[in-house]
């Protein structure tokens, strides 16, 4: 790639930063060129932002419908799984699998619920009053 | 108190903080010839180790090697330690920057609270120095950043133990003696042997040229076995790795070209600043492949079968990766 073509397809993902890339002077010779972005790869950014977001809205709803629980929303939320989440909590995959759930997660101690709560950087209560923000 | 440390944007972090670490002990390279040097360059596609639901294709080698490989060949002697407990990883910290040492970590972006958030995902093989402490906020030189950085105790102990794929576990490294002199040639050509001899000959279809090949085989059956949504996010996760921030483009191929026509000056070898030349043509392509993955994300794909074609295009780039390393596997120790 040469240095005049280093892309510059701002979509913010650089957020005012910018990137150093490799590309070759009128000489042939490699230097570095600022960027802050490229418009295939915002592409592909956006799309897996997209997926993300589609999902956590789907968690969304099962939550409003009473079959998933806040926690769920909140994994979601944080771009974890089972295990990531497992691991922040310090509690077995087995037994988070079934705090995901309206049932498992109306069963929970304030304990419990403050792991969960400071895993999320959100407040005992909101979690308690299943605010979804 | 904050020490005499040098930062200097990269493109990669681990080439990154490996140079400028090097640097403050008076041994000055570039990124490239870090990089290089680490053979940095590689191909792996793994479809039992998934992110975010999502099989992993990397460009590089495993976390930690291209900083462990350069230090090696340039005579750094280094150590490194985890912590079970994060009250000690700290301290711990605070006892080298007293001693005048520039300590160089592990952590998770996730919580990384100046990382552009677009990027933050749960991803741990991030590197950073710390090179000084004022009251509760340590300096930071992430040389994924243009200017260095700062964060506060409780900020960098939560990166320190992020959780999940790769844990850091409050893994840091330093320095604990520089060499004197350095015989670069030797290191430069240690350094192309090696990844010469991993992108051609380790026996595991999954990894090197093969890799490639392998992952062009794979990409003709995503549509019927994935459907098209899935097939589309597998695909992307390809590029988002190609062209993920630290890559310098192309998944790391200008890097790795922009090393060899150095080698060549050092080495007095021309033949591989005509190597240079064919790399950045094959990160060119790498880079077209991107650029019709967004197409076909984008459904805008004037192809019949896009799913064959950007396969075909791997299965060209694999071929001439292969030629290129094919040349520079005999190179002649200096």
């Amino acid at each position: 790639m040469k240095k005049e073509d280093v892309p510059q397809d701002d979509a913010n993902m650089m957020e005012g930063s910018r990137e150093s890339c490799y590309a070759v002077d009128e000489n042939g010779n490699y230097t570095t060129v600022k960027s802050v972005g490229w418009e295939p790869k915002n592409i592909v950014m956006q799309d897996a932002w997209d997926t993300v977001n589609e999902r956590i809205e789907e968690v969304k709803q099962l939550v409003i419908d009473g079959e998933l629980s806040p926690i769920a929303y909140y994994m979601e939320k944080n771009l974890m799984d089972t295990k990531i989440l497992a691991s922040y909590v310090g509690i077995w995959r087995f037994i988070v699998k079934k705090h995901l759930k309206m049932k498992g997660f109306t069963k929970l101690t304030d304990k419990v619920l403050n792991k969960y709560a400071d895993t999320f950087d959100i407040t005992l209560e909101t979690l308690k009053n299943k605010e979804l923000k | 108190m904050q020490l005499d440390f040098k930062h200097k944007q990269s493109a990669h972090c681990e080439n990154g903080v490996s140079s400028n670490l090097f640097a403050y002990y008076g041994i000055k390279l570039s990124e490239p010839m870090i990089f290089g040097i680490g053979s940095g360059l590689f191909f792996s596609y793994l479809p039992f180790l998934k992110v975010n639901h999502i099989p992993v294709t990397s460009f590089r080698p495993l976390p930690g090697m291209i900083f462990k490989r350069a230090a090696r060949r340039l005579g750094f002697k280094m150590e490194k330690k985890r912590f079970s407990n994060p009250n000690q990883a700290m301290s711990e910290l605070d006892e080298k920057l007293k001693e005048g040492i520039p300590v160089g970590m592990l952590v998770g972006v996730y919580n990384l609270t100046y990382f552009p958030k677009p990027y933050r995902f749960h991803f741990n093989a991030h590197n950073l120095v710390v090179y000084g402490k004022e009251k509760d906020n340590y300096l930071i030189s992430d040389p994924i950043m243009e200017t260095p950085t700062s964060l506060t105790s409780k900020e960098l102990r939560k990166v320190r133990y992020a959780k999940g794929v790769f844990a850091p576990k409050g893994h840091m490294y330093w320095t604990v003696k520089a060499p004197q002199e350095i015989d670069l040639a030797k290191a430069i050509t240690q350094g192309i042997k090696q990844t010469a001899k991993d992108m051609l000959t380790i026996p595991i279809p999954l990894v090197g040229v093969k890799g490639i090949k392998y992952l062009a085989k794979q990409l003709r059956k995503y549509p019927k076995k994935l459907g098209n949504r899935k097939a589309s996010q597998y695909l992307g996760q390809i590029v988002r790795s190609q062209e993920e921030i630290g890559t310098g483009g192309a998944g790391f191929r200008y890097i790795y070209a922009a090393f060899l026509q150095e080698a060549s000056d050092i080495l007095k070898q021309p033949f591989l600043r005509d190597l240079s030349v064919e790399m950045t043509a094959i990160g060119d392509l790498w880079r077209d492949f991107a650029v019709e993955t967004a197409r076909i994300i984008k459904k805008r794909s004037e192809v019949e079968n896009p799913y064959d074609g950007v396969a075909d295009m791997l299965v060209v780039i694999a071929e001439k990766e292969k030629q290129i390393f094919q040349k520079l596997i005999i190179l002649k120790d200096a």
